[in-house]
Formats: structure tokens, C-alpha cells, sequence
């Protein structure tokens, strides 16, 4: 399964163009970070992939299929979106929000089987709420609600996982927490795309990056290659360090000298 | 392990399932149980067993009650009535929890959206023409999609889509609606029209009559239906735009679908009974303290409880004093406070 972002554009009514000639794809078991400042469009950029937004410019591909040939029951089944973290509504339980991601499978006359449950199970096992399964989703902390929210993207049994900037709103060893599950998640062979504000993510889950500047320009390489001090500083408009960890084994990012 | 989890996830499943099954039983016994009651009370007391024995020589074939005052009381003019409470009572708490759901909004209902007020015109409209019961229905139906659209277009053109705009934007709808209906009753005949527009706008089913109950069962039974079918998809759409859409759902189709069933149960209750206040808005409360906000429960329970609700309120109405107490007063003066109460207790966070 190969998920292709092909000469993708967004350009307001009004003319605005927020980024163009956006090209990369990916295949199930790899990352994809975006990073980019406020206000440059990674938002626009992943809800276009998600299928929220529609693009004014190119085109997105699961494997042949253009994703606007396909409904969006099908294109559920095959691409997640995890939003950011919010205060609901609606106090459901823990257990039924993640089987609202069973949604696509179900029908009018279609209940929630015995298939649909060990799903809805293995979900929550694997994201490690099922002690919170008879919480109210409005009752529980933020760091679990982001879980919550995964557990529903996996519930639906998709191939791409999309997660918008999934840290914000977190403490730090949430953060730390959340960065772990998307790598696991990888590892479970789901294909990522995440949106992040911090560049020591993207060293932390290394792989490939897109970088999206405030000119609408979208740049790709291998972090490690790719992200420099200057990049960064540029990017950014504020001198930004790098230094190697060899606790760690990978390149710290900071600033504030 | 495995073995294990399925084993608890099917233990988990029944003693949920059993609960709620259980509560909607009970819930429904004691809808039985008021039906019998409510048939006994009035100024011409009958015992229980011959208002079981009227309702039984109904069905099967019995002998009738000596006494034929008894079963013209019971099944001619109590029984309709009885009906109507149920039938209204439940579509407006229906109606209210899929507004609640669909708007993700637990403040609005059909009341509050404007959707009852505007159904109320459409039917004074009808009415002011002269075309009939069924023509009343269409523009109670009309005057009610026309209220809901213009409700929810508001918040759209000021770019402002929070709980709050949109029960302000309901109470802007109101008010023009109230306003409306004084120039209908302004230019109505004093002598015939206005009497008949005046007693829809309180709230009554005391001249409900078995015709009319079967003039708009058909549309309430149908509306239920879909609203049933989709109590689901309600569930997604009350997460948000987005979050319905990324799950598979198409957000625009489903809503318009919903909110014309939401929209038809209430203008059909408004047909039969005027415009009651409060059911819509309170029920659906009291039915997320039972059973939580999950619609595939929610809805069920909120129907039977708006049954039982109005029931009560109409009964006390027509027994409490021998002139006939207008339903919203009751509906209001119980509601009110009672709202009050549920919003203490759920601590509902509004911002």
C-alpha cells in the first residue's frame, strides 16, 4: 500500500497561496514528520491529505485510486486522522469513543459484531487504556484523551495514520509518551504522516521530514542529512542549536542562546 | 489471554446490555402503569379494573361494561388524549435529543431553536387560509424547516459558530417568529380563527381528536424510524464536523436528514398540541443522567420519558382544577426548576 502526494496545491478563494508542488509518498510502516512555523499551512497541508480539505492544485493516490474517486466510507477504511486534542461535548465512555471508529464498517441495519469489538479491544490494548474503558472521555486527562483518540484511529483498521501536531496541549512526559506510540505504531506497520511544532520530535523519530516554510515552499530530506543549524534558524527566525547525545544516539535540538 | 479478554468483553457486553434493557422495560411498565391511572382520574372517577376491562373488550371480543357512559368516557374522550400526551410527549424529547446531538449542543431544543414557534406560524398561516388539517400539518412543517434553517444560517453569516451564538441566533428566530404570530392574530377573524390560532400557540390536547392523532402518526412514525437508523451516525456527527467526516460519514447529507426528521416529529407535534415548552429541552437531560450520552440508548429512553412526562403534566392538568390548565404553564412550571436541578447536578461545562 503506497499513499502518494502528488503535486499538491492550497490557495484560498482569495488568491493565497499557502504552499504548492507538495510530492512525496509513502508506504505502510514509515514516517513522515512536517514541520514548519505557525501559521504556514501544515494544518491546511495534512487535512488536504485527510481528506478534510480539498486541494486546489494536484492530487493525492492510494496506490492507483485518486482519494476524490473514492467515497468517504472507503477512504475512512484506509486513512485515520487523529485531530488535535479538544474539550468534547459529550461524555461516551472511554469504550465508545474508540468504537465510533468502527463507523465505516457499519451500516443502518449493521450493529457492532463480535469482529467489530475484538477490534475495538485490541485498539485499546495496544495504546493501553482498556483500564479506562467505562471513564467519560470528558473526565480524563488530556494525555489520555490523545490515546483515546489514537485508540479510535487504529479501531478503524487503516493503513495511514494521520496525526495533527498529536503533543500540543501535552506535559513533557506526555509528550515523550506520545512520540514512543507513534514510532510503535510504525513498527505495527502503519504508515504515519505527523504534523509537529518541535524540531527534537523529528530527531527523536527521525526518518524522513518535510519542511513547509512561511513562503509555501515544502522541502524533503532525511533529517539527520537535512536539518541544520541554519535550516533551522532560518525556519525559524531564531539562532537554534544541535548537539549530538551520545546517550541518546541522535542529535538534540534547542535554542535560547 | 486472549481467551481471557473475549471472555470478560462478553460479560461486559451482557451486564450492559441487560441494564439498559432493563431500564427501558421498567421504563415502559411505568408508562403502562400511568396509561391505566391517567384513564381512571377526571372528574368522572372510573375504578381500575373497569378501565382494564373497557381497554381488554377493545381487543378481544368481550362483552362491554354495563354501564356505557364508562366506555364512552374511557375510550372517546380519555383515550385519544392519552395517546396524543405519549405521542407528543415522546417526539419532543426525541426531537430535543437529536437537536442536543446533531448541533452538539446540549442548550438547544425545538423551543429554543425557534423550530416550535415557527412551526406554529406555518400552522396559523394554514389556518388563517382555511385549508384543512392536513394543509395545517404542511405549514406547521414548512413554518418549523424554514425557523431551523434560518436558526442555524445566523451564526454561518456572523462567522461565529459557538454554543452560544447559535441560542441566540434560536432566540432572534423566536422572537420574530412571536412577532409574526401577532400579525396573524392581529388580522385573524375574532370569532373563529383566533380562537383556534390562540389555543395552539398555549399548548393543549384537550380537543385532540382520533382523526387527527392518525392525520400525523404516519409522518411521526416515519421520522422515528430514520431518526432510530441513525442514532449511530448521531453519535459521529455529535463529535464535530471534522472528526464525522475523517470516520466516513457525510456530515452535510446526514445532518439535513436528521434535523428534517428532528424537524417533522416536531411540527407534527405541534399539529396535535400547540407549542409545549420544556419536554424538548429537559427529557433529553434526564435521559443522559440514565443512561449516559450514547444515542443508541439515549433515544429510546428519552422517547419513552417524554411519554411519561407529558402524560403526568396532562394529566394533572385536566384533574388539578376543573378549568383546563394550559400544558406549557405546567410543562414550565415543573420543567423550569426541575432544569435547574439537572444542570447543578451534570455540572455542565458551557463554554
Amino acid at each position: 500500500m503506497n499513499l502518494r502526494i502528488a503535486k499538491l496545491g492550497f490557495a484560498y478563494p482569495n488568491g493565497k497561496q499557502i504552499f504548492t508542488e507538495v510530492d512525496f509518498s509513502l508506504k505502510k510502516g514509515e514516517i513522515f514528520t512536517i514541520l514548519g512555523p505557525n501559521g504556514a499551512g501544515k494544518s491546511t497541508l495534512l487535512n488536504c491529505i485527510g481528506n478534510l480539505s480539498e486541494p486546489t492544485q494536484g492530487g493525492i493516490f492510494l496506490e492507483k485510486d485518486n482519494i476524490k474517486d473514492l467515497t468517504l466510507c472507503q477512504f475512512a477504511k484506509r486513512v485515520a486522522y487523529v485531530t488535535q486534542i479538544h474539550q468534547p461535548t459529550y461524555a461516551f465512555t472511554v469504550e465508545e469513543f474508540v468504537a465510533m471508529g468502527r463507523t465505516p464498517y457499519l451500516s443502518a441495519f449493521k450493529k457492532l459484531g463480535h469482529q467489530d469489538q475484538r477490534m475495538i479491544e485490541e485498539a485499546m490494548e495496544l495504546v493501553r487504556i482498556t483500564h479506562l474503558r467505562s471513564k467519560a472521555y470528558t473526565q480524563i486527562s488530556g494525555g489520555e484523551r490523545q490515546l483515546v483518540t489514537i485508540a479510535r484511529a487504529i479501531a478503524q483498521e487503516p493503513d495511514f495514520i494521520l496525526l495533527d501536531e498529536p503533543t500540543a496541549h501535552l506535559d513533557f512526559g506526555n509528550q515523550i509518551r506520545t512520540m514512543k506510540l507513534v514510532k510503535k505504531l510504525s513498527d505495527r506497520g502503519y504508515g504515519i504522516i505527523m504534523t509537529t511544532h518541535n524540531p527534537d520530535q523529528v530527531f527523536f523519530i527521525g526518518g524522513r521530514v518535510g519542511v513547509l516554510n512561511r513562503s509555501g515552499v515544502f522541502e524533503i530530506g532525511v533529517v539527520d542529512q537535512y536539518l541544520s543549524e541554519d535550516l533551522l534558524s532560518r525556519l525559524y527566525n531564531e539562532p537554534v542549536h544541535l548537539f549530538y547525545s551520545n546517550q541518546l544516539h541522535r542529535n538534540i535540538c534547542t535554542a535560547g542562546a | 489471554m486472549l481467551k481471557n479478554i473475549s471472555f470478560q468483553e462478553k460479560h461486559l457486553l451482557k451486564e450492559k446490555r441487560l441494564n439498559f434493557s432493563a431500564l427501558l422495560v421498567l421504563l415502559v411498565v411505568i408508562l403502562g402503569t400511568l396509561v391505566i391511572v391517567s384513564l381512571c382520574m377526571g372528574r368522572f372517577p372510573i375504578s381500575i379494573p373497569e378501565v382494564i376491562h373497557v381497554l381488554v373488550a377493545n381487543i378481544l371480543p368481550l362483552p362491554q361494561v354495563g354501564d356505557a357512559n364508562v366506555e364512552s368516557v374511557v375510550m372517546t374522550l380519555r383515550f385519544p388524549r392519552v395517546m396524543a400526551a405519549i405521542l407528543v410527549g415522546g417526539s419532543l424529547a426525541l426531537s430535543g435529543a437529536v437537536y442536543q446531538g446533531v448541533f452538539q449542543n446540549p442548550l438547544v431544543s425545538p423551543d429554543l431553536l425557534g423550530v416550535s414557534s415557527g412551526a406554529c406560524v406555518g400552522a396559523a398561516i394554514a389556518i388563517l387560509i382555511g385549508i384543512g388539517t392536513f394543509g395545517i400539518q404542511i405549514g406547521a412543517f414548512v413554518g418549523g424547516i424554514l425557523a431551523v434553517a434560518l436558526t442555524t444560517t445566523a451564526p454561518k453569516l456572523i462567522k461565529n459558530s459557538s454554543n452560544m451564538m447559535l441560542v441566540m441566533s434560536g432566540i432572534i428566530v423566536g422572537g420574530l417568529m412571536s412577532s409574526i404570530m401577532g400579525i396573524i392574530k392581529y388580522i385573524a377573524d375574532p370569532e373563529t380563527e383566533l380562537a383556534e390560532i390562540t389555543y395552539w400557540q398555549m399548548g393543549s390536547i384537550a380537543k385532540v381528536l382520533p382523526k387527527s392523532i392518525l392525520m400525523v402518526a404516519p409522518a411521526m412514525i416515519v421520522a422515528i424510524i430514520i431518526i432510530m437508523i441513525l442514532r449511530w451516525k448521531i453519535n459521529v456527527l455529535s463529535l464535530g464536523e471534522t472528526e464525522a467526516r475523517s470516520l466516513g460519514i457525510n456530515v452535510k447529507t446526514t445532518r439535513r436528514i436528521v434535523i428534517i426528521g428532528a424537524t417533522l416529529l416536531t411540527a407534527s407535534s405541534v399539529c396535535i398540541s400547540g407549542t409545549i415548552g420544556w419536554v424538548g429541552l429537559v427529557v433529553p437531560h434526564l435521559g443522559r443522567l440514565m443512561v449516559g450520552p450514547n444515542n443508541m440508548k439515549l433515544l429510546p429512553v428519552s422517547f419513552v420519558l417524554g411519554g411519561i412526562f407529558l402524560l403526568m403534566i396532562d394529566t394533572i392538568a385536566r384533574t388539578i382544577t376543573s378549568a383546563e390548565l394550559p400544558l406549557s404553564i405546567l410543562t414550565g412550571l415543573i420543567g423550569a426548576p426541575f432544569y435547574f436541578y439537572l444542570l447543578k447536578k451534570e455540572r455542565m461545562n458551557l463554554s
